[in-house]
């Protein structure tokens, strides 16, 4: 591999990289390439980027390589923390959503029974949100409206389709059963045993 | 009590369940029946305490713990059939397993929110830099916050228990004396708050104070480790250092 190669590599590797990347990381990938090398041409291009019209750089933070944007843009970027922060779901409502994701169609009151309480609130700030929708109404006595998800939902978390929601972790039924009928329980104050 | 908190709690007697079974590392699949009813009990306590709205389903698992707590206090019935005796628990294991698996699955979808989010940023201000890429922290949910709120009833010294909470600290002050600490102060210790506290009263007020102030969206609330100290952090939008007197 010549320079030129090397280094549009070692560009790449710092641009995907969430936080600095120290050499001895750049070492592992690129193993054929000496240590010295890479801090080299790092050096190269990080004069590169100087001389460019660039609003980030390339600059060496915590003992290691990142791009940078410059301090000027500052306030935009404040900005756009701000309004990705705020706009973050509630643990409830994120509890809420799970539940409807994976069991739609589900109607209020089953979402109720789940949750253990009232999601009146909750449900109206997913509807608005769009990350949910009425799907209809279940055809028995009192026709509850039943919930499912949009396709917002899925590009909210950048999924492709309800298959790709994590796998749910399924308690084990055989330890439901096996539960101890209460003898010893009450005499012993302290924690039983963990699992 | 002329300040009237109102909180709208949507944490429901579920959560408060698998908090305490987290919290005092109890095993899910052998609850301790008498330490959780007690525990629970005690919670609701603070919360009238606080008068805190609670929903009616915080008193019916109220109700199903000490049925189930009864139950499992009866000797077996010799008059039983051959079918096994089901454990009274296992119907409340039941729901709280059923939930827990949900409660996973939205930490999950955290994760791809954050991730979605991009969250994880290539920003240039030192500041920036260290809440791009350090520290973790956890929810604080309001049940930390009243496992909080219990530990300061506790330390504070004894004093005859006043219902009626005086003038002489309001909920508007404490809303006001803190909102000027967070103008000097960016973070704040939730214990530091507690601790100037003389009795209990004052303890109350402080803590509907800081709750008060989570609700008009001043402050956020966050801690290090699960379970450890709680930071009161101010909403850098709303409380300006060199703010003017906001009264």
């Amino acid at each position: 591999m010549d320079d030129q190669e090397i280094k549009r590599i070692l560009e790449a590797l710092v641009f995907a990289s969430e936080r600095p990347l120290l050499v001895n990381e750049i070492k592992d990938v690129m193993a054929e390439v000496d240590s010295r090398k890479i801090r080299d041409l790092l050096e190269e291009l990080k004069t590169e980027y100087q001389n460019r019209d660039n609003s980030f750089k390339l600059v060496e933070v915590a003992g290691g390589f990142q791009f940078c944007t410059d301090p000027s843009y500052s306030a935009w970027l404040k900005k756009l923390y701000k309004a990705r922060h705020a706009e973050r779901l509630t643990g409830p409502s994120m509890e809420t959503l799970a539940i409807i994701a994976y069991k739609q169609p589900m109607t209020r009151a089953e979402i109720e029974a789940l949750r253990g309480v009232n999601v009146d609130g909750v449900i109206k700030t997913l509807l608005d949100r769009k990350l949910i929708r009425i799907m209809g109404r279940r055809e028995v006595i009192g026709r509850p409206i039943i919930y499912g998800t949009t396709s917002q939902f899925l590009e909210y978390f950048g999924l492709n389709d309800l298959s790709q929601l994590p796998k749910l972790e399924e308690f084990s039924a055989e330890a439901l059963e096996g539960l101890k009928t209460g003898e010893g329980n009450e005499q012993s104050q302290e924690p039983a045993q963990e699992n | 009590m002329s300040y009237k908190v109102k909180l709208d709690i949507f944490e429901g007697p579920l959560d408060l369940l698998l908090y305490l079974i987290k919290k005092e590392e109890l095993d899910i699949y052998d609850i301790p029946i008498s330490k959780i009813t007690e525990q629970y009990l005690q919670y609701l306590e603070f919360l009238k305490l606080l008068d805190l709205d609670i929903a009616g389903d915080f008193l019916v698992m109220a109700a199903t713990l000490m049925h189930i707590k009864s139950k499992m206090l009866l000797p077996p019935d010799e008059l039983a059939q051959e079918e096994e005796e089901q454990d009274p628990r296992e119907e409340l294991v039941r729901r709280l397993l059923e939930y827990k698996k949900f409660k996973e699955a939205a930490s999950s979808l955290r994760d791809l929110e954050q991730r979605r989010m991009g969250i994880f940023t290539r920003t240039s201000t030192p500041q920036e830099f260290v809440e791009a890429s350090g520290e973790e922290y956890f929810e604080v949910s309001l049940f930390d916050l009243i496992n909080a709120f219990s530990k300061a009833l506790k330390d504070v010294p004894k004093e005859l228990f006043q219902e009626i909470i005086k003038d002489e600290f309001t909920v508007e002050q404490k809303i006001h004396d803190f909102y000027h600490m967070l103008v000097e102060q960016p973070v704040i210790y939730l214990s530091e708050l507690f601790g100037k506290a003389k009795n209990k009263p004052e303890v109350i007020v402080i803590f509907l104070a800081v709750l008060e102030l989570i609700r008009l969206k001043e402050i956020t609330v966050r801690q290090k480790s699960m379970f450890g100290d709680i930071e009161i952090v101010r909403n850098a939008e709303k409380i300006r250092p060199q703010a003017t007197d906001k009264g």
